[in-house]
């Protein structure tokens, strides 16, 4: 019996320590990247690319789910307020919950599912068929030509994509809203206007998915660069990659509203 | 390598990523209506703003013409004062009277400007005198209460006065 308490705490050990030994060396990473990342600058073509794979390509998915979570909150919006009569808010509703709040965390989500788990996926395979000590041998740093580039790509795309879902979703609460239930296109828009307030709410939402692109590109390319060179340990990485950022996302998403919404 | 396709894509991209935080910038947001041409500053004392926000409209007429900029707690005189900012383009009397009013039963509170009769103008930094709180739904319903109790004490002994 104490035998089996001592595997368990040793093995609760060995996971916290393994934790903070990641966490340590997640944070060093994230400095070389900035060091190195002056040839992803430089040498702007890399990163464009990357942009195309990781953000144009994210493109279909993100335009078509903010589509839909602004249907949705049309749908639901106006079920709600019309018991209080109050359905000209509606554009308030929508706008407002995306911009602040569905718009970040959503597209982060999707982004960290359809980019993210590519990253990680690419930069562990390069790693497990030997592409990266291939390149060190060469004298190439694959800091400064795989992983720097990727990770301005995810930190550039992640804003535009957030902005390109919260628009996309407020013009599915119009399409729904206005268009199929009937709510006043004026006051629709000109409530949806006077309550949105371009710092407090969009610029925060700006900053939002900014943060969750950092955090996203770092996690995706951290655990690329530090995945078990094996099927196996590429695959874990890959999980790894969607399930933390998801949890960073969420965690984050807090943290930052509860600084910047505190009613006032 | 089909370089040029992939950096239209990628133009493209930040292309519309830029479009739509303009659209949330115009459209979505109050960038284009929320400058103000050269506001000047009104200061106003309430005994009571309710619910009253920074940023809350000022309103005239119906017509917006300024935002609530700062709402602090004046000790000496035991009053909230209001501070607003009133578009440049528009003057009012000296004898203007602020009051806190409510749109719609529920929503939200801004500053009605109501103007007086006076020829001299308000200019930048001054006080409006006349002013009216925010009505307090608990208040009126106390009021309400007190005036039905006064009105059950006198129509009780009302009828035996009547009688012969």
């Amino acid at each position: 019996m104490p035998r089996r308490i001592l595997t368990g705490v040793r093995a609760l050990g060995r996971r916290v320590d393994n934790a903070i030994w990641r966490l340590g060396f997640a944070t060093r990473f994230l400095l070389m990247i900035l060091v190195y990342s002056g040839t992803a600058l430089r040498r702007f073509g890399l990163t464009v690319r990357q942009i195309y794979f990781s953000g144009v390509l994210s493109l279909i998915i993100i335009l078509v789910s903010g589509l839909f979570v602004g249907m949705v909150l049309g749908l639901q919006g106006y079920d709600t307020l019309q018991r209080y009569g109050s359905e000209e808010s509606l554009g308030v509703l929508v706008a407002l919950s995306l911009v602040r709040e569905l718009g970040p965390v959503v597209a982060g989500l999707l982004f960290a599912s359809r980019a993210g788990s590519a990253i990680t996926a690419e930069i562990g395979l390069m790693k497990a068929t030997e592409q990266l000590s291939a390149m060190e041998m060469m004298a190439v740093n694959p800091l400064a030509r795989v992983v720097a580039p990727r990770f301005w790509a995810g930190v550039i795309s992640m804003p535009l994509l957030a902005a390109m879902f919260s628009a996309m979703g407020v013009f599915g609460g119009y399409l729904v809203g206005v268009v199929l239930i009937g709510v006043d296109e004026g006051s629709f828009w000109s409530q949806m206007q006077s309550s949105v307030d371009v710092r407090e709410d969009i610029l925060n939402g700006v900053i939002k998915s900014f943060v969750f692109g950092v955090a996203i590109a770092l996690i995706a390319v951290f655990e690329g660069y530090d995945a078990e060179p094996t099927a196996e340990g590429v695959s874990g990485a890959t999980t790894r990659t969607v399930v933390i950022s998801s949890l960073a996302i969420l965690g984050l998403d807090f943290i930052l509203t509860a600084f910047m919404f505190r009613g006032t | 390598m089909n370089r040029t396709i992939l950096d239209l894509w990628v133009g493209f991209f930040v292309v519309a990523g830029i479009g739509a935080l303009l659209f949330l910038a115009m459209k979505v947001g109050n960038l284009s209506s929320a400058n103000l041409d050269d506001a000047y500053p009104l200061h106003a004392q309430f005994d009571n703003i309710g619910g009253l926000k920074v940023r809350a409209p000022v309103k005239s007429s119906g017509v917006v013409i300024g935002r609530v900029s700062a709402i602090r707690f004046d000790e000496r005189s035991y009053t909230a004062v209001v501070t607003m900012q009133v578009d440049g383009r528009y003057r009012f009397p000296r004898d203007t009277i602020a009051s806190i009013l409510t749109s719609g039963l529920l929503g939200e509170q801004y500053i009605g400007l109501s103007v007086g009769g006076d020829p001299d103008m308000l200019t930048a930094g001054d006080v409006l005198k006349k002013t009216q709180s925010a009505v307090v739904l608990e208040n009126l319903i106390g009021q309400f209460l007190f005036s039905k109790a006064a009105e059950g004490d006198s129509s009780a002994p009302a009828p035996q006065e009547k009688k012969p």
